[in-house]
């Protein structure tokens, strides 16, 4: 195979990959991120405690992350054909992998906001604050660094997961691979694929970690200096850095969008 | 302006009881500051907490400015809209600042405004007036943690102001502080509760917190406020305890034939040569064993322990003398004083 053969290939293959983890991480985080809140304010001694809710989310959620991935795609199926109109290609697959993601996340969620200092809580309720104004100017922006960090983490396993979805459909990279590199023994390509994808990986974990790190430096007077020097340095590497640490809820969406 | 009735806290853990609170009787008149004092695990923190009722009370009433917070609370864990409402209106200041790190000084000042529901212009106008008000108008756009311990209270301080409230509640404000920093903590409570008539409760385990800027106190015990009243009368109470922590006077007896006795000045007493006079009047030799001298709430104060020669019942007259002049007269050790005696008739 030629360069001018396989250039098309891969950069469909890209984009697939990229749409798929994209979408997939913003279902991710719009289904984890109130269901990682709720693990947390219904717990014992939470603001919205509350035995039950808090036993059933926690179930849900375990059921969700025991489950191997390769076993939820498949159980997943008919649900798929539901809900797309069918089981194969990139659209098919955010399905499985967003549903993968949310209680991944959500367990993600659920540690980076029991991190806030309780502190703060109880001075926001000293203010006349209720459960919203806690959650919403207290827990999460105190703990945006971690749920950045988190977001990474789940952009990155869903880089993973996304590869498997190919293998049985779901187009991208992992698809690319599996056709090419495996059935057709086609080793230039798969050595490239797996290239990409670890400079994929590669640059979503920089881009995350200096987002969470941008965010943690307001809180830590001595790590300023370098960030700063961090900032500038990446200025050239990667231009969309700086908006995404901005607003840290698009960060994990760039890659679709 | 906060008055607490038979409050009670009771915390169960796995099936043990622990009572922090037995009975609580508190009055906080308006515009005093108010200092609860007590060793760690007293109950001080339960008690403040419950003021506001960020800690439900198992029994018993809490009034703040004439509302009955505890039948605001209702029945159920969450705070309702009335509760809320009136928390708003007591500001409460905390020993780790407990300052939002996301955001800047002026930022968490304005959070309590948001919570008022105020518009962006006026929360940026009334952060900058706090913040102003508390020395600290240049740092509003600094994070918290540029900030020294100092100043951070301060902005908690300001952020404690927003809601124009009547009553401050502050948890061992001064505690993480260094005494420098404790010092000027405290004046600018003193000055606040002076310019706006702030009602001020604060509890800490640091006496000099007390001395320095307290008209009452009270002293707290295994969930119980043993003593309380203004640091005048508590002085004036034989065998306070609070006296005795606020000014510790040591010292023993140098011999079997003499007889120890603290005095407590206070005002006007506290500036007459009363020991020399002593001395001169009956011709004794005195021997001071130790003294604390202070000034509380802008008065003179002060406890000595000192020493006269020979038995207590050679010292009648002497010890008239002393309280004819105002003093306060304890003898130490009367009982044992006593026993000697008894010893002796027989």
């Amino acid at each position: 195979m030629t360069w001018s053969q396989m250039q098309p290939l891969l950069s469909d293959a890209c984009l697939d990959t990229l749409f798929m983890v994209g979408w997939s991480t913003l279902y991710a985080v719009l289904g984890g991120l109130p269901l990682g809140i709720l693990l947390v304010l219904t717990d014992r001694g939470g603001l919205l405690q509350n035995a039950l809710v808090a036993k059933v989310t926690g179930v849900i959620v375990n059921i969700g992350r025991s489950l191997p991935f390769f076993i939820l795609m498949i159980v997943l199926i008919p649900f798929c054909r539901f809900l797309i109109g069918t089981s194969i290609g990139p659209s098919a697959a955010v399905v499985p992998l967003a549903i993968g993601a949310i209680p991944f996340f959500a367990r993600l969620v659920e540690t980076a906001v029991r991190e806030v200092d309780h502190g703060l809580v109880e001075a926001a309720q000293s203010m006349g604050g209720g459960t919203w104004t806690t959650v919403f100017k207290v827990l999460l922006p105190q703990s945006l660094p971690s749920l950045v960090a988190g977001a990474t983490t789940t952009v990155i396993a869903l880089i993973g997961y996304s590869a498997m979805a190919g293998a049985i459909g779901g187009g991208g990279l992992g698809n690319l691979a599996y056709i090419y590199g495996y059935q057709r023994f086609e080793t230039t390509l798969m050595v490239i694929t797996v290239v990409l994808l670890i400079a994929i990986v590669t640059v979503v974990q920089l881009a995350g970690d200096l987002a969470a790190r941008r965010l943690a430096d307001r809180g830590h007077a001595g790590a300023a200096a370098p960030a700063r020097l961090l900032r500038s340095r990446s200025g050239g590497a990667a231009p969309d850095i700086a908006g995404t640490a901005g607003d840290p809820a698009a960060a994990p969406r760039t890659p679709g969008g | 302006m906060i008055t607490t009735r038979g409050l009670t806290k009771v915390y169960r853990s796995r099936g043990r009881e622990i009572t922090a609170l037995d009975g609580v009787d508190l009055n906080v008149r308006a515009g005093e500051v108010y200092g609860v004092v007590g060793r760690s695990g007293a109950g001080k923190s339960t008690l403040i907490r419950c003021v506001n009722l960020l800690e439900r009370p198992s029994s018993g009433t809490v009034h703040v400015a004439g509302q009955d917070l505890t039948a605001l609370a209702g029945r159920g864990p969450r705070a309702g809209s009335a509760l809320r409402q009136a928390r708003s209106r007591i500001g409460m200041v905390f020993q780790h600042f407990n300052l939002l790190s996301s955001r800047t000084v002026q930022g968490n000042v304005e959070f309590p405004l948001e919570i008022l529901g105020l518009n962006g212009r006026e929360r940026s106008r009334k952060a900058l007036e706090l913040l102003d008000l508390v020395g600290l108008a240049d740092r509003a756009g600094a994070y918290p943690a540029r900030l020294s311990g100092g100043q951070k209270q301060r902005v908690g301080i300001a952020r404690a102001l927003a809601g124009d409230p009547q009553v401050l509640l502050s948890d061992e404000a001064t505690s993480a502080l260094d005494p420098e920093t404790t010092r000027s903590v405290l004046h600018l409570l003193r000055d606040l509760n002076r310019q706006l008539g702030l009602t001020v409760l604060l509890i800490t385990h640091e006496m000099d917190v007390v001395k320095t800027i307290c008209d009452s106190a009270a002293l707290m015990k295994g969930g119980r406020i043993t003593e309380s009243g203004s640091v005048a009368e508590l002085l004036a109470t034989p065998g306070s305890e609070l006296a005795h922590e606020l000014f510790p006077v040591g010292g023993e007896a140098s011999g079997p034939d003499r007889t120890v006795v603290d005095v407590t000045f206070q005002g006007e007493a506290a500036t007459r040569p009363v020991i020399s006079e002593l001395s001169r009047t009956y011709n004794i030799d005195i021997s001071i064993l130790g003294a604390a001298m202070d000034t509380v709430g802008g008065r003179q104060v002060g406890r000595m322990r000192i020493e006269l020669p020979g038995r207590f019942e050679e010292n009648v007259v002497p010890i008239g003398f002393l309280r004819e002049q105002g003093l306060q007269v304890d003898v130490a050790g009367a009982a044992a004083g006593a026993d000697i005696t008894e010893e002796g008739a027989k």
